[in-house]
């Protein structure tokens, strides 16, 4: 590591920490994640796009772009409301509520998952309120969109929340003092100050979501076509030893999980503005 | 990138100020942000506890105790103590690196860093596959020599590092960068050591990001399902942990032990959050 790169600075061990920080992160991160890429890259043109393009293969994307899209819309429009009630309001049991706002990052994904199914199911605790109403959510696609719904929850609420909380109130006095009423300062003066940072929240839910296994497997009922999501197809594909096809659908993914990385990191410096 | 379940550090209340809805509107809001978190939240967590106790203590704790969930759980508590020290002393080191020094390419570094939170489970266990399988880049060589990564521990915990990877790290810059340099270069100017800067300035002001990064990443790596269960094999009382035991059990129908198991993630689940609650009290204390 060459140690002219840094400004002068009386600090010791920029060169073994930044040095070992560079090590563990080739080593345990991107020696592995090539992998990915140098095999997908031993399949010619033509294989690749055959086995990405397959009809079971697209279907499947689908299931999960789909899905995933629907249940980040849902934590956007729930979050802000979460959000603005744990700023803004007093109730009982509100610091309770907001530590519970993180359950889903802290409960194991198969944990999630078999909960999930069990109480969407036909007899189970919410399940047997929507069934006889011809709802059925367990085993279903439908099932997907709740177990989406559960992992991407804290993401737009701790995205908007700091930012609500910074907010000045004189921006909400003078708009009242310019004569708005309290949805006119909500939905042109609070809004655009929030949107950045739920856009933040609603891509990073939708990563979660497209790349989420545990939950969904359980509750997802997994039929090819119907409510296979891509990486369970993934798995299906390596325990056919079809390890070309696993690798090639998982590129995919991947790609598209970069996309989504540098659009947030995009929304990110653009809120950034907003700050200031 | 903003990570979820990074702890807040808030400056004070603002906002709002003698402005308010109608009292109709805010409980109508209240209720139905209540009713979100209640139907997708709460309920889920009483019913893994409900589920659990359904055939009585007896039944609850004769699951814990059956061989398979005992080598499940020792095996979990291995790959915990292997993976989160690791993962603990790179965050910190990362986290002085990144947030006392300025050099260029230092966004790019963080963001590099975040990969495994971007990348799903299941891809996470493939590349090890691709790395260690037989028809990997060192499967030949490892077979030859008999050495068995993929479908054994080792492969379960390089998979549990590779997922847990970011945890201490993301926890830690944001709150060492807000905290700044100041304390350090006055301590480096009085004479001290490197490491004593470090042990006596820098680690009292971080103590409380350290163990909360140290919680969730142990959280983590003791529930991760998706990347172990690509890289297990599933063999029984052997390659197996906590969660692939809970899905073991469930596939055979045998909820109630099923969700005994699973209770055991689900209470340090709750563990996590009430540490995240009070290290952010203890920061928030701290930095006023």
């Amino acid at each position: 590591m060459n140690l002219s790169l840094k400004k002068h600075s009386v600090l010791p061990g920029f060169g073994p920490t930044l040095g070992y920080t560079v090590f563990y992160l080739s080593l345990i991160v991107l020696i592995p994640l090539s992998a990915l890429i140098f095999k997908t890259a031993g399949l010619t043109w033509g294989e690749f796009v055959a086995t990405v393009t397959a009809p079971r293969v697209v279907a499947s994307y689908r299931v999960t772009f789909g899905a995933a899209l629907l249940a980040a819309a849902v934590n956007a429009v729930f979050g802000v409301l979460v959000a603005w009630v744990l700023v803004r309001y007093r109730f009982p049991g509100k610091r309770l509520f907001d530590a519970l706002v993180d359950l889903p990052f802290a409960l194991p994904t198969a944990v999630a998952g078999i909960t999930l199914a069990t109480v969407y199911s036909g007899g189970g605790w919410i399940g047997r309120y929507l069934e006889p109403h011809g709802i059925k959510v367990a085993y279903t696609p439908l099932g997907i969109l709740v177990a989406m719904v559960f992992i991407g929850l804290p993401f737009v609420v701790r995205t908007v929340q700091p930012v609500l909380e910074e907010l000045d109130a004189e921006i909400e006095e003078a708009a009242a003092c310019l004569g708005a009423n309290r949805w006119q300062t909500f939905s042109r003066v609070l809004f655009p100050t929030l949107l950045p940072s739920l856009l933040t929240g609603f891509a990073l839910a939708f990563a979660r979501a497209v790349g989420e296994y545990g939950s969904i497997i359980f509750i997802a009922g997994n039929m090819p076509m119907v409510s296979e999501i891509t990486p369970l197809l993934i798995i299906t594909k390596l325990e056919q030893y079809d390890f070309a096809g696993a690798t090639a659908i998982a590129s995919v993914m991947l790609l598209a999980s970069f996309i989504v990385l540098l659009t947030v990191n995009l929304l990110q410096k653009w809120s950034r503005r907003f700050a200031e | 990138m903003h990570v979820t379940g990074a702890l807040k550090i808030k400056k004070g209340q603002k906002g709002g100020g003698g402005l308010a809805e109608p009292a109709l509107v805010r409980w109508l809001l209240i209720a139905v942000a209540l009713a979100f978190l209640g139907l997708f939240l709460v309920v889920p967590l009483a019913a893994v506890f409900t589920q659990a106790l359904d055939k009585g203590v007896d039944a609850y704790f004769a699951a814990l105790r059956e061989p398979d969930a005992l080598s499940a759980i020792k095996l979990t508590l291995l790959t915990a103590a292997i993976s989160v020290p690791l993962n603990l002393i790179f965050g910190v080191v990362a986290a002085w690196a990144i947030s006392k020094f300025d050099f260029p390419g230092k966004s790019f570094l963080i963001t590099l860093i975040d990969l495994p939170f971007s990348v799903s489970p299941v891809i996470s266990g493939l590349i090890y596959v691709l790395l260690f399988g037989l028809q990997g880049w060192a499967g030949p060589w490892l077979s030859a020599h008999d050495i068995k990564i993929l479908f054994a521990v080792p492969g379960i915990v390089l998979a549990t590092i590779f997922v847990t990877f970011p945890f201490v790290a993301r926890e830690l810059i944001p709150l060492m960068e807000a905290q700044g340099k100041d304390e350090e270069e006055a301590a480096m100017v009085l004479g001290a050591s490197g490491l004593q800067t470090f042990f006596r300035v820098t680690f009292p002001n971080i103590r409380w990001g350290v163990l909360y990064g140290v919680i969730l990443c142990n959280a983590r790596a003791m529930g991760e399902f998706g990347a172990v269960s690509v890289v297990s094999g599933h063999v029984r009382g052997y390659t197996n942990t906590i969660p692939l035991h809970v899905e073991i059990l469930y596939n055979e129908y045998n909820y109630a032990a099923a969700f005994a198991v699973a209770s055991l993630l689900a209470l340090l689940a709750l563990v996590t959050l009430v540490v995240k609650t009070v290290a952010e009290w203890k920061i928030q204390e701290e930095t006023m």
